[in-house]
């Protein structure tokens, strides 16, 4: 596990007064204190880094949590906050010296406007929960992660998530008109809302996807887009991974943005196979699922078009959904893609990068060798669309030094995505998981300029210290400016 | 003295220099904007306009990076070419600002303010487009955000800030944003004599029918009988325009779907390719339908069913996009612009003075007062990036 600030002696030494303080600003049930109770916040998605809270917090309204972040502000705690714990980068993984903050009462739909299409919720309400109270009127909300049934529109924000839907509906960043926000100091701000534009500085912008180090949101404001009249998928089977990523180049080229466009390879074929006999063809090197929504006579167009594509790029198999019932079951096996593996190794953790889609045959390649190297399996789902490659790699946690290879492995890959031109994270955030490997794709200068917008929020550095970010600095010292009067010359200014 | 880098490595010894000294910036790609926000004054002008090209478009991966500089015309230009587009529609403001031609400026400026035409509604902003860049902060260190891939949440969405910030956070050198196939046919149906709460209800229905709507705007008679385009101009009536945009079939299925939904509202007729283009060209730049070239110019953001309430605030000269969320006003240039009544029609929402004389742009807030909190987190991120307030000082606000 990556290495975590030490936990401050000091504040541990005053555990039962803050416990008894904090129970002063939340009654009854919210402040857990005891450690088996605690236990069960312990990790969120990536269950193989665990630490124990010093305490749990449950609040159940705004007043609260303001109060909350006051009181740690003023005695220097450190807090670390929670939605459903779904992460899969460990955004929420607790200190030992800090308060989890768990935002699972938050959990109502507040405002339904379909007039402005848009709704205000909490921010415990779960991902699909949003869809389920809209889509009586023909609304959803767009972004799908993968644990949408678990996870909360409040992780969403801090994630900025993303899902299968994401080339052609963008991701929560997209999605997200405004948000009600508590920041470190206590104070409740509101960023955006049911407005498209607002002038000045995009705070909105840089809250979504900041893995709970910039604030605590207690409200958010979001799209809501209207059901597409039909849906149709195209599952296509292809000799060669080249083929698949050259069919997916060759759809996007001629202009189609299919809703989703997934690709899996051989080994994830045959476990999702194996697990819901979805009707994958077995003998293929890559399956790519295709879907189109939209109107009706636009749909019907276009996947007659992809079909000829996927011919003309070798597909050996090529069948389109003929009903809804069929259309589901193309998704079937590539949704249960994770618990299929599950089912065909003891443990595995998914990664999580975006390549540039035409180095997809060579990333895979290159996966492929680097787990040989280190002695794992992998298989891989890829968002072909948009270039997010899910490697998911086989381990056994019972045997000696695999989940070291493991980890070794997922680090040498996700290496090997940025060295392709790609990125660390396309979805699952940097939490604790990529923290230190956020110098392989920003250098010095890059970091300090996240780190010090951090400061503008939480001088202190008390909010989700130790993700993101591979090293601590205080503020005060990364604010001085390097350079001095006199001391840099400027022989080659270009003034006119 | 001006500087005028032609390079990264010159761009970067530029700003340290002013860094050093303490000296002000006016920080300057084409300058067509220039008269957009509060007006700044500096000890110098950072001009950029050298800072151009070396474009590297992949058309397959969605992606296109050039110099900050590069003029947006030929960005277009080149996108058109492989059919796709910078889906947020940026808006040429050329005859806006009172330039003698159309000029879209550069593609740095169209991100440093983060303005989007009709296709917002569907598509989002310069915001949602703008994947990474390198620059310069006002501590003068270059640095980079973002990525060259269209899917990435590595570190805080630094772009997102850079977008709309109006050069006061950072110098852009280059950028990387997304692009999208444009939709190969575009028509409209147009809607008309309706009154503006009537005309909001007919755009609701269209925006939330599944027919993919991707503009709804608003003419008032007095805004239409001065397009271009004869069908609108010579209706002697107010227009409700709906844009749907995708494959001639889907067109033409989702225009027939929306003429009989839209007719219950008035009567419809049905506008066809070069005249739904230049229909909403008008719309997006505003200044054909707003031609009075001495009046204040607001833009006023809000939830779409408030647009109405928004321009019964000020007797303005008006038509509205977005559905009815975004208002435009035309109203003398004197006194506070009716800034307070325009201000108070709203409880939440956006509303920045666009075009003023200089003093007008000094006496009022050109840009919505945040509430107290955000001020301060504003003030603390210009701190951050830019300590000593060197780049573009008061451009957005008296502090920042």
């Amino acid at each position: 596990m990556p290495t975590m600030p030490v936990p401050d002696a000091a504040i541990l030494a005053r555990r039962s007064q803050i416990v008894a303080d904090l129970r002063a600003i939340v009654p009854g049930e919210g402040v857990i204190d005891a450690e088996e109770e605690r236990r069960a916040y312990e990790c969120d998605g990536l269950n193989i880094y665990r630490a124990l809270p010093m305490v749990v917090v449950l609040p159940s309204t705004v007043a609260q949590v303001a109060a909350v972040m006051k009181y740690c502000q003023a005695n220097g705690i450190k807090i670390v906050p929670r939605g459903a714990g779904t992460g899969l980068s460990g955004g929420a993984l607790p200190l030992e010296d800090g308060i989890l903050l768990g935002m699972a009462k938050f959990n109502k739909v507040l405002e339904i406007d379909f007039a402005n299409r848009c709704a205000r919720v909490q921010p415990g309400v779960t991902n699909l929960g949003i869809t389920q109270a809209v889509q009586h009127a023909g609304f959803y909300y767009a972004p799908d992660p993968s644990s949408q049934i678990a996870c909360t529109i409040g992780g969403n924000v801090a994630e900025n998530s993303g899902g299968v839907h994401c080339l052609k509906y963008g991701l929560t960043t997209n999605n997200v008109l405004g948000v009600e926000m508590v920041t470190m100091a206590g104070e409740v701000i509101r960023l955006g809302g049911k407005h498209l534009d607002a002038g000045g500085y995009d705070l909105l912008g840089i809250v979504v996807g900041s893995e709970g180090l910039l604030g605590v949101v207690t409200e958010v404001t979001v799209r809501l887009l209207r059901k597409p009249e039909t849906a149709r998928a195209v599952l296509v089977g292809f000799p060669s991974l080249e083929d698949g990523g050259n069919c997916v180049a060759q759809i996007i080229a001629e202009g189609i943005v299919p809703g989703g466009i997934e690709m899996m390879d051989k080994p994830a074929i045959h476990a999702a196979e194996a697990f819901v006999n979805a009707g994958y063809p077995l003998d293929v090197e890559s399956l790519l699922i295709v879907e189109l929504d939209g109107p009706q006579a636009e749909v019907d167009e276009l996947i007659a078009n992809v079909e000829r594509i996927a011919r003309e790029n070798n597909a050996v198999t090529s069948r389109i959904s003929e009903s809804e019932e069929e259309r589901m079951r193309f998704w079937a096996g590539r949704k249960a893609a994770f618990p299929a593996v599950g089912r065909i190794s003891p443990d595995y953790i998914c990664m999580d990068g975006t390549i540039p889609r035409k180095r997809l045959a060579d990333v895979l390649r290159g996966i492929s060798d680097i787990a040989a190297k280190h002695g794992v399996g992998v298989a891989n789902v890829f968002h072909a669309g948009d270039g997010n490659l899910h490697p998911l790699i086989l381990f056994d946690a019972n045997k000696d030094g695999e989940l070291l290879a493991a980890e070794a492995c997922g680090a040498d890959i996700l290496r090997l995505c940025v060295a392709a031109g790609g990125v660390l994270t396309g979805e699952h955030g940097v939490g604790i998981e990529k923290r230190d490997l956020m110098p392989s794709m920003f250098d010095e200068d890059d970091l300090a300029t996240q780190m010090r917008l951090k400061c503008a929020f939480d001088a202190d550095g008390l909010l989700n210290p130790g993700k993101v970010f591979p090293q601590l600095h205080r503020c005060a010292e990364m604010g001085r400016m390097r350079v001095h009067k006199g001391q840099v010359p400027f022989p080659n200014l270009p003034r006119f | 003295m001006d500087f005028k880098p032609t390079n990264a490595k010159q761009l970067q010894e530029c700003v340290a220099y002013a860094a050093a000294e303490g000296e002000t910036l006016r920080v300057q790609g084409l300058g067509t904007k220039a008269a957009l926000g509060r007006p700044t004054q500096a000890a110098r002008t950072l001009d950029l306009s050298a800072l151009a090209g070396d474009v590297e478009y992949e058309p397959e991966e969605l992606v296109l990076t050039c110099n900050a500089a590069t003029k947006m015309r030929d960005i277009l230009l080149l996108l058109e070419q492989r059919a796709q587009m910078l889906a947020f529609e940026p808006p040429d403001l050329g005859a806006l600002y009172g330039a003698s031609e159309a000029d879209s400026g550069s593609i740095g400026g169209a991100l440093a303010a983060n303005l989007g035409g009709p296709r917002r509604i569907k598509m989002g902003s310069a915001r949602d487009h703008f994947l990474g860049f390198s620059g310069v902060s006002g501590r003068g260190e270059e640095f980079k955000a973002g990525s060259k891939v269209v899917k990435n949440v590595t570190g805080y969405d630094l772009p997102k800030i850079v977008a709309g910030s109006m050069g006061t956070l950072a110098v852009l050198d280059r950028v990387t944003v997304k692009v999208m196939p444009a939709g190969a046919k575009t028509r409209s149906v147009l809607v008309f004599g309706l009154d503006p709460m009537k005309a909001v209800a007919a755009m609701v229905d269209a925006l939330n029918s599944p027919w993919e709507v991707s503009g709804a705007a608003y003419l008032p008679k007095r805004a239409a009988a001065r397009s271009s385009v004869d069908h609108v101009a010579q209706a002697s009536a107010s227009v409700t325009a709906i844009r749907v945009e995708g494959t001639a079939v889907s067109v033409a299925a989702r225009c027939e779907a929306l003429c009989r939904s839209l007719g219950a509202f008035g009567p419809v007729e049905e506008l066809h390719t070069m005249r739904s283009l230049k229909l909403w060209r008008e719309i997006r730049d505003v200044a054909a339908l707003l031609p009075d070239r001495n009046a204040a110019i607001w833009r006023v953001s809000v939830a779409p069913t408030q647009g109405p309430a928004v321009a019964a605030a000020s007797d303005a000269d008006w038509f509205c996009d977005w559905g009815g969320g975004l208002v435009w006003l035309a109203v003398p240039a004197a006194g506070d612009a009716h800034a307070a009544a325009i201000r108070a029609s709203f409880a939440e929402g956006h509303a920045t003075l666009m075009r003023a004389p200089d003093a007008l742009r000094l006496a009022v807030p050109v840009f919505e007062p945040p509430s107290a909190g955000v001020a301060a987190l504003n003030r603390g991120v210009k701190a951050q990036f830019d300590p000593k307030g060197i780049l573009n000082p008061g451009r957005l606000s008296e502090a920042y």
